[in-house]
Parts: structure tokens; C-alpha cells; sequence
């Protein structure tokens, strides 16, 4: 019993991890019904430039805020650059760009600063969380954020008409048009905040699996199988997605002898399939309805 | 009028000098391909870009220290030719670049390529042309097999050597423990877990409680540490590359979870694994190293990383120092200096390895004091000793004597 509250723990923690990842996907995927490839590798990029910063001695808030602002123009300025003149062409062109894009920042990332990797501060501390030893500070601290952003996104896509404009742009874009909204800008501001999310959620994962070029291909796979088992278009979905596949993860290699260590990794590509499946929408996503 | 003549008389007589000296020399020298009066043309592949291109510094560090000695004269006066590609660590590239280092560049041979399953790739094409393929930069076992490959040697002390050494030690020391293994599921893993067992032989089965595995592709190996601390193990043989073992190091500590702590000395390094895992997390864990750690301190004013420094300073001023690599690129690149300058003027294929398969008690700068480089006709694993090593403050503290476990491929 121990051992199962033990692994129930540590995937909430770890899930935690993916759930600030899909969040971010699932920014972007509202924004431009795409999935994005490069999302980790952006986020990985935005946590090296924080880094830089607290190395050349800024404090640590401060570079966190620098980074979100940094990191909100860098989306947008690749949205503008790279995939406005793409916005017309198939989907395979925009995969074909997503790549690209995964595989330039990860070198530029590498040839800047290295593949050792870094340690990465953290404002929560590394201490046991309420006399527990399986969630650090660090981890609830992570799991608070997360949480708080998801109530900030949803306060901004309801409330506020900046908010409504993107939503509008994303849903029914002809119509958005007509009503006077600029949708091509709200995608680029989708990219910009997709961007900077993905900032938050390097900054946060970083003092787990420590900062190195490739700290996010693994993170990113399992942020997907989050953000569709949530579904991809609700931002709480993407949240508890995020959290059921590390409980998920963790039990089943735990408790489903053979199938444990080896095949972790498959479990998450498994799950992505069998929700694609049986409930394409995901748990909390609508159903796309078209008229034809 | 005069003067013309005397030029005339100058020439010819040089030319005749010329004559005599070269065709006596010529009775001497011997060339293979990519040898000559000249020159000496050394083939490598690295992973300059990919998913292990951190490593792509060695080949730059072996590019700046064959820069100085070229500067320095050469090798019995030849120029070193470093021709070095990039195979992005995938096989089926190496491949490519081997056949063109031998078919069109003509290389005399392959030196310290990179990564198992890359050089696993070559090895039978290299056996085949009868090229040389020299000092492999991987830890693998299965190098040291001269029968069967007489063109390939490894270079530095293999798996399971190593972990045979951590094996006897606890039979020695804590012959009651209960060892919980976590090692990275491919074949660099595989060999660590294979000589531990063969070291701790017919107790394996008792002693060994809980063995976890972990892909390269985890974010974190978070889950395995809770199994393996549930699992009441009070040894704990951590065989991860850098990423994991600063995660595991630190997870420990984060759990209360305090082993007796084994390391595989893959992640050694103070600069990429203890210092970003928290120097307290690491107190009491035991390794093994064979060359000084760059970052130590304890090495500051040693004579050897002086040196190192110097070259660096004046050939790699770039080189990032806290990088292991860096180090290791050194040790290796001297090795070959030391067997090319052995073969003299015999610069044939046979001749290269048959020196470098006759090297004795080579201490080279950057080694531990102690720690020798041999070979033999039937030794292929120039490297083979280690010094066990603790954590202590901020460095490792080296204890017991330099031990070696010496096992065929």
C-alpha cells in the first residue's frame, strides 16, 4: 500500500511536469489547429535564456519576467517570420516547418550553451512538502502554478475581449473577419502566448530534469498524450490530462509486470491512439462539429 | 658568366646529395597508404551534430592538439593530416564516412571513432580493408577481442571491468547487502549489469533485490527511485549517463533515501553531474576514475593539467574546461602520438598496430598517477586499471590501491 501512494505521489509530481507542457500545446493547437513540434524546444530555449540571465547576475523574478516578455515576442516574431506565409499552404508544409524549427533552436541552443547540463534554481526550494518525502517543495510549488494558470487562462479566454477575439479567430475565422477582429494578429498573439506558457513550464521543469539542449523530447511526447487525453481544446483537460498520464505511467510500470520499465514510453503512445480512437474530442474537449 | 657556372655546379651537386641521401633512406622507409615523407594522414568520425553531439568536442580537442604538434615539428618530422568527419552518431552515416576516410581520402587509419553502436557498425569493413581502426572512443567490452578483429583496439577501461571492481568490493565489504541496480536499458547498460553480476557470481541471485531499467527518452527516473527505495535495498549500483545520475543523486536526497551509493564513473564528472545534482546530495558516493576530473581542485597546481591548460590556452582557447571530454580528448590523442612516433619510419598498417599493440607501462599527462596504458598481442584494452574514488566536500577523494579487472571482449 505504501509503495502505491508512494508511485500515486510521484506521478502526480511528474504529471505536474507534463501538465504545464500540454497546456502549452494546447495554446497553440487553439490558436492554429496545428500541433507544434518545436513547443519543447522553444520552452528549452526560453528556460537557457533565463538562465543566462540569473548568470549575469540578474535576480531571479526579474529574469523570470524577462523571459515571459522575451519569450512572448520571440513566438510571435516566428509566427510573423516562419508561418504567416505558410498559414495557406498543407499541413504536411507546416509539419515539414515545425521540424525545422525543432531541429534549429535545439543546435542553436547547443552550439550557445553545450550539452553538459546546468542546474537551474528554483523560488519553491528542494525540501520535502509538509513532512512527505515523495513531493518537494519545488513539485507543489509547480502543481500551484500550474493551477494558477490554468484559472488565469480561463479568466482571459471568457472574460476578456482580447480573450474572445482569439477564441472567435480560432473557431470561425470568416466570421471573426466580418466582425471587424484581426485574425491573423490573434494567431500570432496565440504563438506569443504559447510561447511564453512554455517559458513557465521550462523555468519550472528545469530544476527537476536539470537545463540541457534535449531536456524536453521526452516532456514533450507525453505533454501530447496529456493534451489529447485531455482534449486539445480545453486548457483544464490538457491540466488533468497531464496529471492521470504520470499516475498512469508511474502505476502501470509499477503494477503490470513485463510491460513496467521497458515499454514506459509506448504506454503514452498507446494512450494518444486509444483516446484518438474511442473519444477523438478527449475527456473534456468538444466534439469538432462541421456543417457541410 | 661565373656566377652561372658556380649555381650549376651548386645544383648538380645538390642534386647528387639529394640522390644518395634518398635512395639510402628508401632501403628503411616503409609506406602504407596515407603515409609518406611528408605527411601522416589520420581518419576520424565523430558526432558533431545529433543527439550525442556533446561529444563532438573530443574530435575538436584531438584536431587542436595534432595543430600543436604539427607546430611543434610533427612526428618524426611529418605533418599529422587530421581528417575528421561528422556521422551525427547514426551507423549507417558512419558507415559512409568510413569507406570514404579509406577509399578517398586515404587515410593510414581510423582513429578513436565514437560510439558503440557506430564503430559495432565499421568494424568488420575496417577488418576486412585491414585498416587500422584505432583507440575507439566507447566503453564497450567487446573491443578487446584480437582474434577475431586484430584491426580494432579499445582504449579506455571497459564496463565491465569496472564494474567488477564494484562488484569484489562489496562481496569484500558488505558481503550481507541487498542491491537495488538502476541502469539505462540499452547495450552500455546491459555490459555494466552483465560484469557486475559475473563479478559477484554464484551471490548474484541472492544479493541483487531489485533491478529497474530506464529509457533514454524518460523525463525523469523518479518513479524508479521511490520502487527502489521501497524495495529495502541498502546498496544501490546507479549505472545512468549524466542526466539521470544528477537526477538520481538528487531524487535520493529529496526520498531520505541514503545506500551505500555506486556510480558508474560515465558520470563521474564533478562539473556535469555533482555539482548541478548539490554537492551535499553526493557526500559518501563511490566511482572509479582513471584521468583527472578538470574540475577537481585538488589538481590546481598539478604539473599534468598545467600543461593541459597550456595547450589549451594556446590551441582550443574555446574548449569548455568543466567538460570531461575535453580531458579525455587529450589522454587519447597522445596515446596515438606516442605509437605513431614507436613505428619510426615503418609507417605500414601492420606496423601501426603492431605498436600499438606493444605498449608498456605508457604514462601520459592527464592519467592518474598510477594508472599505466599496456598492451599486448593479446591485450587489446589499453586501459584497464582504476582507482576507487569517494565523494567528499566538494572533490573526490581517491582510496584504496589502483586496481585493475582486466576482461576480453
Amino acid at each position: 500500500m505504501e509503495l502505491f501512494i508512494n508511485q500515486v505521489l510521484a506521478g502526480i509530481a511528474t504529471g505536474a511536469i507534463y501538465a504545464c507542457m500540454a497546456l502549452a500545446v494546447v495554446m497553440i493547437y487553439q490558436a492554429i489547429d496545428h500541433l507544434n513540434f518545436a513547443q519543447g524546444e522553444m520552452a528549452m530555449f526560453s528556460t537557457f535564456i533565463a538562465w543566462q540571465l540569473m548568470q549575469w547576475g540578474v535576480p531571479y523574478w526579474w529574469a523570470f519576467l524577462l523571459t515571459l516578455a522575451f519569450s512572448f515576442a520571440g513566438g510571435i516574431a516566428i509566427e510573423r517570420m516562419l508561418f504567416k506565409p505558410l498559414a495557406k499552404a498543407p499541413v504536411l508544409t507546416n509539419v515539414a516547418g515545425f521540424i525545422a524549427l525543432f531541429a534549429i533552436v535545439n543546435s542553436v541552443a547547443g552550439l550557445t550553451w553545450d550539452f553538459t547540463i546546468k542546474q537551474f534554481p528554483t523560488p519553491f526550494g528542494s525540501s520535502p512538502f509538509l513532512g512527505s518525502q515523495l513531493i518537494s517543495t519545488h513539485q507543489a510549488g509547480m502543481i500551484g502554478v500550474t493551477v494558477g494558470l490554468l484559472i488565469l487562462l480561463y479568466l482571459f479566454f471568457q472574460f476578456t475581449r482580447i480573450g474572445l477575439a482569439m477564441r472567435a479567430a480560432a473557431s470561425l475565422p470568416e466570421s471573426a473577419r466580418l466582425v471587424g477582429i484581426n485574425t491573423s494578429w490573434m494567431i500570432a498573439l496565440g504563438w506569443g502566448m504559447a510561447s511564453a506558457i512554455g517559458a513557465i513550464a521550462g523555468i519550472l521543469i528545469a530544476p527537476v530534469v536539470f537545463l540541457e539542449p534535449n531536456m524536453m523530447g521526452g516532456v514533450l511526447i507525453y505533454g501530447f498524450a496529456a493534451a489529447v487525453l485531455g482534449g486539445l481544446t480545453s486548457p483544464l483537460g490538457a491540466v488533468i490530462g497531464g496529471f492521470l498520464v504520470g499516475v498512469f505511467e508511474n502505476l502501470a510500470g509499477t503494477y503490470i509486470p513485463g510491460v513496467g520499465n521497458e515499454l514506459k514510453l509506448p504506454i503514452a503512445l498507446a494512450l494518444i491512439i486509444t483516446v484518438l480512437v474511442l473519444k477523438p474530442a478527449g475527456l473534456f474537449g468538444r466534439p469538432i462539429v462541421k456543417r457541410v | 658568366m661565373s656566377v652561372i657556372n658556380l649555381r650549376l655546379g651548386a645544383f648538380a651537386a645538390a642534386l647528387a646529395l639529394l640522390a644518395a641521401t634518398s635512395s639510402g633512406a628508401l632501403a628503411q622507409k616503409k609506406y602504407d597508404t596515407g603515409a609518406s615523407d611528408t605527411e601522416i594522414k589520420i581518419g576520424n568520425i565523430m558526432p558533431y551534430s545529433g543527439p550525442a553531439s556533446a561529444y563532438g568536442v573530443i574530435g575538436k580537442t584531438e584536431e587542436a592538439y595534432f595543430r600543436k604538434i604539427n607546430a611543434e615539428g610533427g612526428i618524426n618530422g611529418r605533418k599529422i593530416n587530421f581528417v575528421s568527419y561528422d556521422d551525427a552518431y547514426s551507423p549507417p552515416k558512419t558507415v559512409e564516412q568510413a569507406r570514404k576516410l579509406v577509399e578517398s581520402d586515404e587515410v593510414l587509419l581510423v582513429f578513436n571513432s565514437l560510439g558503440t553502436p557506430p564503430n559495432t557498425a565499421i568494424q568488420k569493413y575496417m577488418n576486412t580493408k585491414k585498416v587500422p581502426q584505432l583507440f575507439v572512443a566507447t566503453g564497450a567490452t567487446k573491443w578487446n577481442d584480437p582474434k577475431e578483429f586484430p584491426w580494432t583496439m579499445g582504449w579506455q577501461p571497459n564496463y565491465q571491468s569496472e564494474s567488477q571492481i564494484y562488484a569484489k568490493y562489496i562481496l569484500k565489504n558488505n558481503p550481507n547487502a541487498k542491491i537495488g541496480i538502476l541502469y539505462q536499458n540499452d547495450d552500455y547498460g546491459k555490459d555494466y549489469l552483465k560484469g557486475f553480476k559475473d563479478g559477484l557470481g554464484a551471490k548474484a541471485a541472492s544479493m541483487i533485490v531489485l533491478e529497474e531499467s530506464y529509457e533514454v527518452s524518460q523525463p525523469t527516473i523518479d518513479s524508479h527511485i521511490v520502487k527502489l527505495k521501497s524495495s529495502g535495498a541498502d546498496v544501490f549500483f546507479n549505472i545512468t549517463t549524466p542526466k539521470f545520475a544528477a537526477q538520481a543523486i538528487k531524487k535520493n536526497a529529496e526520498i531520505g533515501w541514503k545506500p551505500l551509493h555506486f556510480l558508474n564513473n560515465v558520470s563521474g564528472s564533478i562539473g556535469s553531474v555533482m555539482k548541478p545534482a548539490g554537492f551535499e546530495n553526493g557526500q559518501d558516493i563511490i566511482s572509479s576514475q582513471y584521468f583527472k576530473d578538470p574540475t577537481d581542485a585538488q589538481w590546481k597546481s598539478d604539473a599534468g593539467m598545467k600543461a593541459w591548460n597550456e595547450f589549451l590556452d594556446k590551441y582550443y582557447p574555446e574548449a569548455n574546461r568543466a567538460d570531461a571530454s575535453v580531458m579525455y580528448a587529450y589522454i587519447v590523442a597522445q596515446g596515438l602520438v606516442h605509437v605513431l612516433k614507436a613505428c619510426g619510419d615503418d609507417l605500414t598498417r601492420a606496423n601501426v598496430m603492431k605498436q600499438a599493440a606493444s605498449i608498456k607501462d605508457l604514462e601520459v599527462g592527464g592519467l592518474l598517477p598510477g594508472v599505466k596504458v599496456n598492451t599486448s598481442a593479446t591485450d587489446f584494452a589499453p586501459l584497464s586499471q582504476l582507482q576507487l574514488i569517494r565523494f567528499k566536500g566538494e572533490t573526490w577523494e581517491r582510496f584504496g590501491e589502483i586496481l585493475s579487472g582486466d576482461v576480453g571482449g
